[in-house]
């Protein structure tokens, strides 16, 4: 394999490992600060060792995801260092802002909420959990910002042999990105809910901790499913965005082949790459994907022979990638809704397949970001900025590919491990379920 | 404005982020790799641990903010720096993952096994990064093998990770080890009490002389293996920055020798800081010299953003780094206090 191959290889391994952890910070970061909230102003004892027993998942979650990011701000020196010159002028903005922003924040609180509880009051150790939240919630938006621009770049002029910035406030203000901010925000905030969920799920089939669980899943079951109908509705408006900037992600998306007005969406589809046509193409809805594309069922799509060979995304794994996206987020609409519907009289405890497939239903969440980012990337293939640099370009020239083999091992190793005792102690901690003993949790909890 | 301005102010502001992270990150990497020979057993591990908890997290981040500020700023010489010293830095942010990850998971399971082995992780995790970091610094002064030719944009480098371990990298390596050793040794004994405390002073006091060897081997050899002097010849009241890291040093031993660790831990911090200042000003205006050619050397003339970015950038830095300073100082405060066996064994939150 060559030195691109391979470097998109450690790019996507990296940062699909990176994205294991971080959607869970995310949203598990709110609802912890939420949960101390409730603590702080009703002085309900439960909502603390919610907060204790949901901040543990939390914390064990939040390492991986801490050290994995360290990661992805070197590899853009180490293994793309030709876009890093080319475009660092724009590009290195946005993540200097993240780290001095936001990563400040996060780490520097994460600690005061750690080894704080007896040295702060309750009130300001709430408020480092909500400030260290804040932080990770805000990093998000500076490296989608920093992504929005790779898929729509704006606010830039070709100069001196690179691109250089022209306009900050266009770069910060790229719909592009604040679109995909908000979908991952609500995608981040229904996963944390869904494994809120299944964990609570898991421990009321066991009648362990009912009136724990039972908060925590009434809780968690409301936020997926507004996080849920929010994912959809974002990616509703992303999909627009996206077949008006980057036609041929779109296109792929979709395995639209020919150009077409009034096009139909075909609810059973497998595109066929090679003969350039769809193999499998029925139960047509006409005119919708005029519709999901520009909200206009005469709006026109740009077919993939449109495009030269070389220009095109590879069809089927976008394809595919975006089909199972969108069919688990539907699943995660459906569930979600029947959990509020069902909590309205605590009815979910008796509903033993319902509470099954709440704890089966964890990992749903998780593929479907795995395949939202999968559109995301190899959708804006063979760009690596779109209409302005090609990933083949992009590479470190110096780095050879047996140095990428062996750091490519070296992270499948290393991740691998860390990994697999990371996602051991996740479990064997939500197993075990909140501490029992509250008088040395009230202790700790210090002063008032 | 003119942007050499900016690409000075840059400049100041990159030296100051790596010196704020090797002053900060200094004493946990230290305390990292000190804890096997200091804490006899599990509870002086955990208090060691615990010492850095609360504040390794936010230290680590001025070195995501100095790379950060080095693409930003300097995206040609971010780009060059990162791929040239491709295995090198991978090793390095290896030892980084698993030195984060070891404080997280030792306290997560019972079982000597379990903790053994991420006690060995601790070891090498923060020697390794002490170690790595001296060797690339080292290399930063005395430059690297690399042509660059700024019109026709083709960058070539002709060096390896065998070739980086020279003599002058390794010398600066040690320089580094060992300045986080004392460093880390007075912040054990900054935040313990009692036979603990005592061993860490002991340890910061017999480790000095060899630091001390070794900084001045470090300052003769730099005169045959670096430009860095040439500098300090042409202004000469610039030598008041090694003068000022030397006299810290000094006095290191001074206050450790009475004992008085907090002074002696200021002083520390003050020779970590001194020192970086001394390498990068002897570098000024080079970012990464080339030692083939001058012509090949980054500059920050030559690698640096538009004066556009520059001028936003400044911006940001002017609000953000005094918001950070300021609330880092409040959370120092917060956990000003030494870790004893108590605070450790009765917190279940603890590491």
């Amino acid at each position: 394999m060559n030195v691109v191959t391979l470097s998109q290889w450690q790019f996507a391994a990296t940062c699909m490992f990176h994205w294991i952890f971080v959607p869970l910070t995310l949203g598990l970061s709110i609802m912890t600060a939420w949960m101390e909230t409730k603590y702080v102003t009703t002085g309900d004892e439960t909502w603390l060792r919610m907060t204790k027993f949901w901040g543990k998942l939390f914390l064990i979650n939040f390492a991986l995801g801490v050290v994995t990011g360290i990661t992805m701000e070197f590899q853009f020196g180490l293994n793309w260092a030709e876009y890093s010159r080319y475009v660092g002028d724009i590009f290195g903005a946005p993540l200097a802002m993240e780290a001095t922003i936001t990563f400040f924040l996060e780490s520097v609180f994460i600690g005061v909420w750690i080894f704080g509880w007896n040295k702060i009051s309750k009130k300001v150790h709430a408020l480092s959990i909500w400030l260290a939240a804040i932080g990770t919630n805000l990093s998000a938006l500076f490296i989608l910002l920093a992504n929005g621009w790779m898929q729509k770049p704006v606010g830039f002029a070709i100069r001196n042999g690179r691109a250089e910035m022209t306009d900050f406030m266009a770069v910060v203000t790229n719909p592009y990105g604040w679109i995909k901010f908000s979908h991952t925000l609500m995608s981040g905030y229904a996963l944390a809910a869904f494994v809120i969920m299944g964990v609570s799920a898991w421990h009321l089939l066991r009648a362990n901790e009912s009136d724990f669980f039972k908060r925590s899943f009434k809780m968690a079951s409301a936020w997926a499913f507004v996080a849920s109908l929010l994912v959809g509705i974002t990616g509703d408006f992303h999909a627009v965005e996206i077949a008006k900037v980057q036609p041929s992600k779109f296109a792929a998306m979709e395995a639209v082949w020919e150009t077409k007005k009034n096009a139909g969406m075909c609810l059973l589809l497998m595109p066929d790459a090679n003969g350039e046509c769809n193999a499998v193409e029925s139960l047509t809805i006409p005119g919708m994907l005029s519709f999901l594309a520009f909200h206009d069922t005469r709006g026109e799509i740009k077919g993939l022979k449109d495009f030269p060979k070389e220009m095109r995304p590879p069809v089927t794994p976008t394809f595919l990638s975006f089909r199972l996206m969108a069919g688990l987020g539907t699943f995660m609409i459906i569930a979600s809704l029947i959990g509020v519907f069902l909590s309205r009289r605590d009815r979910f405890i008796e509903n033993r397949l319902y509470l099954s497939i709440m704890v089966l239903a964890i990992p749903v969440p998780y593929l479907a970001q795995q395949f939202g980012w999968l559109v995301a990337e190899l959708g804006r293939q063979p760009w690596i900025v779109f209409g302005v640099m090609k990933t083949a370009d992009a590479v470190s020239k110096s780095v050879t590919a047996t140095q990428i083999i062996l750091s490519l091992l070296g992270f499948t190793v290393l991740y691998g491990f860390l990994g697999a005792i990371d996602i051991y102690l996740l479990v064997k901690y939500a197993k075990k379920g909140p501490d029992k003993d509250l008088s040395n949790i009230i202790e700790m909890t210090g002063r008032a | 404005m003119d942007i050499s301005i900016f690409q000075i102010t840059w400049f100041v502001l990159w030296s100051v982020l790596w010196a704020v992270y090797f002053m900060l990150d200094g004493f946990v990497l230290g305390t990292g790799f000190l804890s096997a020979f200091i804490a006899r057993n599990d509870t002086e591990k955990r208090i060691l641990i615990n010492a850095v908890g609360p504040v390794w997290d936010g230290n680590e981040v001025w070195l995501l903010t100095a790379g950060g500020a080095t693409f930003a700023a300097f995206p040609t010489t971010y780009a060059l720096m990162f791929s040239n010293l491709y295995s090198a830095l991978i090793l390095l942010l290896f030892a980084l993952i698993v030195r984060g990850v070891s404080f997280e998971f030792r306290g997560k399971l019972e079982g000597a096994a379990w903790k053994g082995s991420w006690d060995k992780a601790i070891l090498v995790s923060s020697f390794l990064p002490a170690l790595l970091f001296g060797v690339a610094f080292g290399n930063i002064f005395s430059g690297i093998p690399m042509r660059n030719d700024f019109t026709t944009l083709q960058f070539t480098y002709e060096g390896s990770l065998i070739g980086l371990l020279n003599p002058y990298g390794l010398v600066t390596g040690v320089l580094f080890v060992l300045l986080f050793a004392v460093h880390g040794a007075l912040y054990i004994s900054l935040k313990t009490v009692g036979d603990l405390k005592d061993r860490a002073t002991s340890m910061a006091n017999k480790l000095w002389p060899a630091l001390l060897v070794i900084a001045v081997v470090f300052l003769g050899y730099t005169w045959p293996a670096t430009k860095l002097y040439n500098n300090f010849f042409k202004a000469p009241v610039l030598l008041i920055i090694p003068v000022v890291a030397v006299v810290s040093l000094l006095m290191v031993k001074v206050f450790a020798g009475k004992n008085e660790t907090g002074k002696a831990f200021i002083f520390s911090c003050l020779t970590i800081v001194f020192v970086v200042f001394t390498g990068v000003t002897g570098l000024f205006p080079n970012l990464l010299p080339s030692s083939l050619d001058a012509a090949s050397n980054l500059t920050i003339f030559n690698s640096s953003s538009s004066l556009y970015t520059l001028r936003i950038m400044t911006v940001v830095a002017l609000i953000m780094v005094p918001i950070v300073i300021a609330y880092k100082i409040w959370v120092y405060r917060i956990f000003r206090a030494r870790v004893s066996s108590e605070d450790v064994l009765g917190n279940p939150q603890a590491y």
